[in-house]
Order: structure tokens, then C-alpha cells, then sequence
């Protein structure tokens, strides 16, 4: 029997609504993607037959519009969430202005890119290029939902769907704007094939159960990782009653 | 409801008797019942409601004839062509006999240094009066690609802006330079709207505009004295705020998912939407569904042909008429983004393998240091 002793401790990293974030935005994308291809190129399923007895592409670009809500509200609502969340979720951990950040971008790029190094992982949350990585995402869904709501305007007089429209005189025809949105569409698949592999990868490599965290939560974090930062969180406290004191 | 935007008074202040357009038909022979018929058709083509047919025939009845420059720059008549095509005779005396032509390269009669003389002459005598109508997009790399009576089409333009009460970019050429602007644009062609400094502009888009939308251009003018409303991209609303595709009566067949695949198809005989072959009515503004080309008779989808999206800026430059690819230009190739899309992937997986088996042998070290 090969085993070995290793001191773990729980952490409870993600809290409930950034899991359900994330599991409504991979269906949400998943399902944009495909009904996204079916409106770029539908298969010709049917002829013979007239246009009264059917409706199933205005079905697809129906799913396609209410799936584009669902997504849109998502990350407004996981936006608010960066403010409210606990450590891991927060907005400063997507926006890397400490040298500790920076110095994590280093460790994973020799480490897990490169391997040139063997360090041990020591993040609990994200790690810094993770977190870049989905700050990228955030830029991608921004403008994906701008030149997707561009398109939409027209089907509607409601002033809630023309919030998008000056990106239309900005590219110069809406063609472009469709062309935009379709480019986009590679981005969304490219980065959940490899947001998918780095995943198995975390969780094959660092063992702290990464995959299952984001169905319950929790993660399995070696005693000294989290002693650690439990000492930064105090440390942290601290300087930041400081602060409030000083005010 | 189409009223002004600014409410520049764009008529002259008649320096010498000009008739008007209604005196200018009867004289031709039009009768009252025809004119009064056309000034119901413009009505209708602009959406204007009932009450706008008296003012429309009370202005061309008694309102004198706009002293008009017309352009060609950079472009094919195309525009010009479309517009002495229209079926209506009273929109021949509109242009011709009605508003004046004062200049034009291809219809005047003088010719050489008559006809700059003739220009010189409308510029000097309608000085802030005049209409001018431009037909052509203005090269930017070298003046000498468009020269003119030794002037170059930039100058030309400058000059004949200044004096002008408002400008009308006919087309696509005028408007975002159409052909001549497509991918690699050798002449570096751009739309009019940079060298007009802030005289107001309409764009008419179109290659070419249809008539009646150029003819309700003008009337709107006549009888408005003041602009149309202007979509974001300077196009008048009342022709260009509707998609090709939702005026579209292939549209049933379009969200049923009924598509030809093939000019000659059964799917194509049965009048199936054109979407895979290439339509771009989905992201084109214009009024071809509604008020149609040649008089009504008919438009390119009614024909059997996909909207080739002639009055968007970038139409040339995005992939094939005939296919619904996504191209991307860039690096001097076209891709369509799929290829792309698909290249990019191939490389990731690639480099997903590879790390893969560096990841295993990392693994297997770690499992054989436990004992
Ligand atoms: C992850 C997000 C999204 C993906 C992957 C996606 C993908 C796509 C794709 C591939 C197309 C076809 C483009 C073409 O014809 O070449 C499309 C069309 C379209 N998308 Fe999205 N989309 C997304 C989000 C959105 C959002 C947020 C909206 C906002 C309402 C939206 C609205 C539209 C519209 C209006 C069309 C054109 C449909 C038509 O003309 O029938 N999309 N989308
Ligand atoms: S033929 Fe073109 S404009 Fe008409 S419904 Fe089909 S895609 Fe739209
Ligand atoms: S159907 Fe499309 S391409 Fe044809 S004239 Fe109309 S706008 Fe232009």
C-alpha cells in the first residue's frame, strides 16, 4: 500500500451564490455557443412543408435571447457579489495591485506553465493568473452582451434594449457587429476547454479537491497552507482597524 | 412627425423667377391627376400620415426650384442612373426641370471650361443657397487619383461645401466609399463626410439608393424646408430605420427554419428564405421590402437574389455575397472566423497534450517518492 500522512483542513472557499454563478454561467455559455452556431449556420432540417405549420429557428433564437437575460443578470449579479463576498470572491482578488499577486503570476508560470519548478500549491482561492483569466472573461461577456444587444435592438422599441446601440456607428455597420459577436464565440469556447483542463489539472496535481469545491464549497487544504493564511487574514485585520482607526 | 433636426431655412431667397415644380410638370403636360398622385406616393414612402399630402402638393405648387450642384467623384453613375430610372414623370421634372440641376458632370449641356464656368456661377450666384448633392467617395492617398478640370475631388468638394445650405451624400461611394474603399483601397476612398466641415449632411444610403427614396429625399426638403430625421449612422428614418429583413415577406420561412441551400433547389422554387445563401437582410437598413425598385415591381429577395447589404458601410469587405461566413480581414489574408476559431483550438488542444504528459511525469516522480 502506498500512503502517506498529510495534515489537512477543511476551508470553506466558495460561498453558495458564487457557485451557483458559476454553474448558471457554464450553462448559460454552453447554450449561447450552440444556439449561437444554429443561428450562424442552420441546418436545413425540413422542406416541403410551409412556413405556417413551423417555428423552430425563431425557437432557437428565442432560447438564444432569453439564455443572452440569464447571463447578462448573472454577472451583474456576481459583480455586486465581488463587493459583498468573502475573501476569495472579492474584486481585489481579480484586479492584481499587490506585489504578493504578482509574485503568485511568477510561481504559476514556472510551476504549472513551464514546469520548471516543483513548488507546492499554496493558493486557496484563485490563483493570480486565474483570476486574470476571468477578468479577461468579464471584458469578453461585456462586449459579447454590447454587440449581442446591438443585434437585438431592432426586434424591440423597449429603451431597455437599446442601451447598446452606439456600437453600431462605432464598427461601422451592424454586419460587423454580428462579426464581432461571432470572433467572441471562439473566445468563450477556447477558454472553457482550457478553464476545463487547468481544473483537472489543479485538482490531479494539488490534490486539494478542487473540482468537488465548486459543488460544495469546500477545499482540503494542507495544515501549514492554511496556518499561513490564517496569519495573513489576522495581519490583514489588523492593518485594516488600523486604518478605520485612523479615520 | 418627420419634421426638423436643425431648422436650417434651406430654401433661396428667389434672386430671379424660377418656376416651380407643378408649373414645371403642367408645362411638360403632367397632368393635375398624376401630380397629385405622386405627391400621395411620397407621402406614403416617407410614413407620413394623410394631412401631409396638401402640404407636400402646396410646396411643390408654389415653392421656386432649388439651385442644385451634383458631384461625381470617385463613383459608377450608379446613383445617377437609378434616379433618371424613375418611373414617375414628375420626378423627372423633380431633378431635371423642377429643382435645377445647375451642375452636373454627366447631364449638363456645357462642357470643358463652360461647364466649370456654370458651377462657378451657381456657387457664386446661390451663395448659401444652394443644395449640394454628392455622387462618389474622395481618394485620400493621392489627389491626382480624381482630378477634375485640374482641380482634385477634395478641393472641389471643400469648395462647393462652403457656399452650400446642406449636403446630400448619394450612395454608398459618398457615404463610407463604397467599391472604391473595399479591401486593399488603393486610392485610400473615404465617404464626403469629413470635408464638409459642419454643413448638415444626409446620407442616402444604397448602391445605388432607390429612386423613390432619392425623390422623397428631396420633396421631404421642398416641403419641410428643413432636415429629415437621422438615424445614428445619418441616414433619414424614414427609409432606413426598418431591416430588409423584417420588412422581408420571406420571413414566415425564416424563423420556421426553412432555408434554400442552392439557387436551383426545390427549397428555392418554393420561395424559402435566403439566409444560407448569403442574405444579408439580417443587419441591412434600407427600403426595399416596402417601397421596392423600378416603380414597385419588384426587389433582389423577390427575384430569387440575397440581399447583398449595399446600403451598409462595410459591405464589400465581409465575405462572400453567397455565404453566410464570418470573414475576418487582417495580415493582408481573409479568414472566415471559424477556420480561425477552429485553428486556435487545434493549437490549444495541442499544447493541452503536451502538458498533459509533463503533468503525468511530475505525477509519477511524486507516487514513486512514497514508499
Ligand atoms: C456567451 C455569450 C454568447 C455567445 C457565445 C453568443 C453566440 C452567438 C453566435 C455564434 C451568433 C451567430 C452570429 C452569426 O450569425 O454569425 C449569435 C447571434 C446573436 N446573438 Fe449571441 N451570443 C452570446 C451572447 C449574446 C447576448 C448577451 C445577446 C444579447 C441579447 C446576444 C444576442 C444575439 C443576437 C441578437 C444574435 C443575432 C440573432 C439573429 O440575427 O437572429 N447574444 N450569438
Ligand atoms: S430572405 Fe433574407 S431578408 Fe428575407 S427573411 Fe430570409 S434572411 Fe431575412
Ligand atoms: S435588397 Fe439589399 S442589396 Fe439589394 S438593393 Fe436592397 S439593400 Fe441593396
Amino acid at each position: 500500500m502506498k500512503s502517506r500522512k498529510r495534515e489537512l483542513r477543511e476551508v470553506y472557499v466558495w460561498e453558495l451564490p458564487v457557485r451557483f454563478f458559476h454553474w448558471v454561467n457554464a450553462l448559460c455559455i454552453c447554450v449561447l455557443c450552440v444556439t449561437g452556431f444554429i443561428i450562424a449556420n442552420p441546418p436545413t432540417l425540413m422542406s416541403q412543408v410551409e412556413a405556417s405549420f413551423s417555428y423552430w429557428f425563431g425557437i432557437v433564437r428565442f432560447i438564444h435571447f432569453a439564455t443572452a437575460f440569464v447571463f447578462m443578470f448573472n454577472f451583474i449579479f456576481r459583480i455586486y457579489w465581488a463587493f459583498v463576498g468573502n475573501r476569495y470572491a472579492t474584486w481585489d482578488n481579480y484586479i492584481p495591485l499587490r506585489a504578493r499577486q504578482w509574485r503568485n503570476v511568477w510561481h504559476v508560470l514556472m510551476t504549472d506553465v513551464l514546469m520548471i519548478r516543483n513548488e507546492e500549491e499554496r493558493s486557496i482561492g484563485h490563483n493570480t493568473v486565474a483570476t486574470l483569466s476571468y477578468l479577461v472573461l468579464l471584458l469578453a461577456a461585456v462586449l459579447q452582451c454590447i454587440t449581442g444587444f446591438a443585434l437585438y435592438a431592432q426586434t424591440s422599441t423597449l429603451p431597455l434594449f437599446q442601451w447598446a446601440t452606439w456600437i453600431t456607428p462605432l464598427l461601422g455597420d451592424e454586419m460587423n457587429v454580428r462579426i464581432v459577436h461571432h470572433l467572441l464565440t471562439w473566445f468563450f469556447i477556447l477558454f472553457t476547454v482550457i478553464h476545463v483542463y487547468i481544473v483537472f489539472y489543479h485538482d490531479y496535481i494539488a490534490r486539494h479537491g478542487l473540482i468537488s469545491s465548486m459543488i460544495g464549497g469546500w477545499k482540503n487544504i494542507p495544515e501549514d497552507v492554511a496556518e499561513e493564511e490564517e496569519k495573513l487574514e489576522q495581519k490583514e485585520r489588523r492593518r485594516s482597524r488600523r486604518a478605520g482607526h485612523a479615520v | 412627425m418627420t419634421t426638423s433636426k436643425s431648422n436650417a431655412d434651406l430654401l433661396p431667397t428667389a434672386t430671379e423667377p424660377r418656376p416651380t415644380v407643378y408649373e414645371e410638370c403642367r408645362r411638360k403636360g403632367v397632368s393635375r391627376r398624376k401630380f397629385i398622385q405622386f405627391c400621395a406616393m411620397m407621402a406614403a414612402a416617407m410614413g407620413l400620415e394623410d394631412v401631409a399630402v396638401p402640404k407636400i402638393v402646396k410646396a411643390l405648387e408654389t415653392k421656386p426650384r432649388l439651385p442644385i450642384i451634383w458631384l461625381h467623384l470617385q463613383e459608377c453613375t450608379c446613383c445617377s442612373e437609378s434616379f433618371i430610372r424613375a418611373d414617375h414623370p414628375v420626378v423627372a421634372s423633380l431633378l431635371f426641370d423642377h429643382i435645377s440641376l445647375d451642375y452636373t458632370e454627366t447631364l449638363m449641356a456645357p462642357s470643358g471650361h463652360q461647364a466649370e464656368q456654370s458651377m462657378e456661377d451657381t456657387m457664386s450666384k446661390y451663395a448659401g443657397q444652394y443644395l449640394l448633392m454628392v455622387e462618389g467617395s474622395v481618394p485620400t492617398k493621392d489627389d491626382a487619383y480624381c482630378c477634375i478640370g485640374g482641380k482634385s475631388a477634395r478641393q472641389i468638394l471643400t469648395d462647393a461645401a462652403k457656399g452650400a445650405k446642406a449636403v446630400i451624400a448619394w450612395g454608398n461611394c459618398a457615404t463610407a466609399g463604397c467599391v472604391q474603399a473595399a479591401n486593399p483601397n488603393p486610392t485610400g476612398a473615404v465617404g464626403i463626410a469629413r470635408f464638409i466641415g459642419d454643413k448638415p449632411l444626409i446620407h442616402v444610403q444604397g448602391c445605388p439608393p432607390i429612386a423613390d427614396v432619392m425623390a422623397g429625399v428631396i420633396v421631404h426638403l421642398l416641403t419641410f424646408n428643413s432636415l429629415p430625421i437621422l438615424d445614428d449612422l445619418g441616414r433619414p428614418k424614414a427609409f432606413y430605420s426598418r431591416r430588409v429583413h423584417d420588412t422581408c415577406y420571406r420571413r414566415a420561412n425564416f424563423d420556421a427554419g426553412l432555408f434554400a441551400e442552392s439557387f436551383d433547389d426545390e427549397n428555392a422554387r418554393r420561395g424559402y428564405c435566403l439566409y444560407k445563401l448569403g442574405c444579408k437582410g439580417p443587419t441591412t437598413y434600407n427600403a426595399c421590402g416596402i417601397i421596392k425598385w423600378n416603380g414597385g415591381v419588384s426587389y433582389p429577395i423577390q427575384s430569387g437574389h440575397p440581399c447583398l447589404g449595399c446600403s451598409e458601410a462595410g459591405f464589400w469587405d465581409q465575405g462572400s455575397f453567397y455565404k453566410r461566413d464570418t470573414v475576418v480581414e487582417g495580415f493582408g489574408i481573409e479568414e472566415t472566423a471559424d477556420k480561425i476559431g477552429l485553428a486556435l483550438g487545434a493549437v490549444t488542444v495541442a499544447g493541452i497534450a503536451a502538458h498533459a504528459i509533463g503533468t503525468n511525469i511530475r505525477k509519477r516522480r511524486e507516487i514513486n517518492e512514497v514508499e
